[in-house]
């Protein structure tokens, strides 16, 4: 037992410490979607509406931030002590996925602070489900970074793919026109995109306007593809190298 | 502690070990020395379980590290030629964390830090971060996190790159330590003689093939006598003359001859004297690994 989760806590505490050691990351990452949605949201006169898409784009880049470490893990060679260690990969994983989501979560409830700007007050009752709506979909991006931080060699490759996957799937989420007015293919393309379904759990929870899909299967379609990239991030990491690993 | 046999891996069709065979006893330093693109790096991700070779057996501490690559890391510590410690983390922070990964903690884990870090040397460095340790620490940092589950054998690779001489020698000296008081059996690859010479025995590997093996001493030794190294400025013509006059075949290494004989210094001025004008300078020194590898190979280690 300890030996599950004795590594997994001791990865999930080092990004923890890491974070800690380094607090301008904490700047950067919250500054740039408060300073876009603070420049949106006042020039259209409706902070509410990007709200929750800019919350979610926090959470993003602080998942994109910390899984960018897992290259550079690699050509340091920690990842290659972690490695062979006896420590079962499942447990590496969960743990470097727990430790990277803790921090996207606390860089979304920083964000949580200007909620009043948007109109949004958030009663003692609506803590819990937010917090939980925010630590979700923290955990789900930082799945999906794993995903591509694993096999890549360089930090400017993931860089190109952020720019030409990750930010494009956000900006067709609903995080910056709701699917009720998006038109042919880009609503089909809504439909399919998961983070349509985290951006829309959010707006449910803070009960802000324009909140499409439903609150379940939001919630539901969220955690299943959390769920289907951790599982995807323990084969990855699982399996056994016939060509260099370093 | 250590056996391998048979093993060969291919990258595609390139082949990077072709038959490999050696063994490592208990509680002895093994060298694989090699230049850089010999072999080793591939040899040392086989045995350090990170990768699965095309054929052969590898066994370390009698577990088979194909089969069994969970019961090897058990027994095994592994220093990556690459930095592995978390440079934003204290020295101790990184050794508890490493400890944790192994399963140990509490006072179990206290303990064998402080014993690694005595041993290693580092133990008022502890609170320090990484970052701000020099090359050489860092690496005995290194072995201390190795160190910590109490592997019977230790696995370095190319651990003193980067270090100037003193730090390498000091290295050196802390691993000779860990075999003579801790009983740990030690397997390193380098490219670096000194460090070899410090080996108790050594394989010497090229072009993925193991070209030769025993302690430096014996390996030295068969080189009969003193190695000569004449520059002049046609190496073929030369070459061929002192061939045919004293009946021996001198290497062509870098541009200069090179030539195997015992009692170099009479064969200096015989030499000298028989092609007059034709040698512009003369070397003499005993036998060194390098001359082991020139004349297993032909090429030289750097």
């Amino acid at each position: 037992m300890s030996s599950f989760f004795l590594p997994a806590a001791t990865l999930w505490q080092r990004e923890l410490i890491r974070f800690w050691r380094q607090k301008s990351r904490v700047m950067g990452v919250v500054a740039s979607p408060l300073v876009f949605w603070l420049l949106i949201g006042y020039g259209s006169n409706d902070l509410a509406r990007f709200y929750a898409g800019s919350l979610v784009l926090t959470v993003m880049f602080s998942a994109i931030f910390s899984t960018i470490s897992i290259i550079e893990d690699r050509r340091e060679g920690f990842l290659l002590s972690m490695l062979v260690s006896p420590a079962p990969r499942t447990s590496l994983v969960l743990g470097k996925i727990l430790g990277a989501a803790t921090l996207a979560w606390i860089q979304g409830l920083i964000f949580l602070a200007f909620a009043p700007l948007a109109g949004v007050s958030i009663g003692l009752l609506d803590i819990l489900p937010v917090a939980g709506a925010i630590f979700l979909i923290s955990f789900t991006l930082t799945g999906l970074g794993f995903v591509i931080a694993w096999k890549m060699n360089s930090t400017s490759g993931f860089h190109a793919i952020m720019n030409l996957l990750l930010v494009p799937m956000w900006m067709v989420s609903g995080s910056l026109f709701p699917m009720a007015t998006a038109h042919g293919w880009v609503k089909a393309i809504m439909w399919i995109n998961p983070l349509t379904y985290s951006i829309a759990l959010l707006t449910h929870v803070l009960r802000l306007p324009n909140a499409f899909p439903g609150a379940l299967e939001s919630l539901i379609v969220t955690a299943a593809f959390g769920l289907v990239l951790l599982l995807a991030s323990g084969v990855m990491a699982g399996q056994k190298a016939t060509r260099s690993a370093a | 502690m250590i056996q391998v046999q048979n093993l060969t891996h291919r990258y595609g069709d390139r082949v990077a070990l072709a038959n490999v065979n050696f063994e490592v006893k208990k509680g002895e330093i093994f060298g694989l020395l090699g230049p850089n693109g010999g072999g080793k790096s591939t040899l040392f991700r086989i045995l350090s379980t990170m990768m699965v070779p095309t054929e052969g057996r590898t066994m370390i501490a009698g577990y088979d590290v194909t089969q069994n690559p969970a019961e090897v890391r058990r027994h095994v510590g592994v220093v990556f030629q690459t930095q592995s410690l978390d440079k934003a983390l204290t020295v101790e922070e990184n050794l508890r964390s490493q400890g944790h990964l192994h399963g140990l903690s509490g006072a179990t884990l206290r303990e064998r830090m402080a014993r690694a870090m005595e041993r290693l040397g580092i133990a008022d460095r502890r609170k320090d971060l990484v970052e701000t340790l020099s090359g050489g620490l860092r690496r005995r940092v290194e072995i201390a996190k190795a160190l910590l589950h109490r592997p019977q054998v230790l696995l370095m690779d190319e651990a003193s790159t980067g270090l100037d001489p003193a730090a390498r020698r000091d290295l050196s000296r802390h691993v000779e330590d860990l075999r003579d008081h801790e009983g740990v059996t030690i397997l390193l690859t380098t490219h670096i003689l000194e460090e070899a010479d410090r080996c108790d025995r050594l394989a010497l590997l090229h072009q993925g093939k193991i070209v030769a093996h025993g302690s430096p001493g014996e390996l030295r030794s068969r080189i009969g006598g003193d190695v000569v190294v004449l520059e002049t400025g046609d190496t073929q013509s030369l070459a061929g003359r002192i061939e045919q006059r004293f009946h021996v075949q001198p290497n062509v290494v870098d541009g200069h001859l090179r030539v195997e004989i015992p009692n170099g210094h009479r064969f200096i001025t015989e030499v000298v004297e028989a092609f007059p004008g034709s040698i512009e300078s003369v070397g003499l020194h005993k036998p060194t690994l390098e001359d082991v590898f020139v004349r297993e190979t032909g090429a030289s280690i750097e």
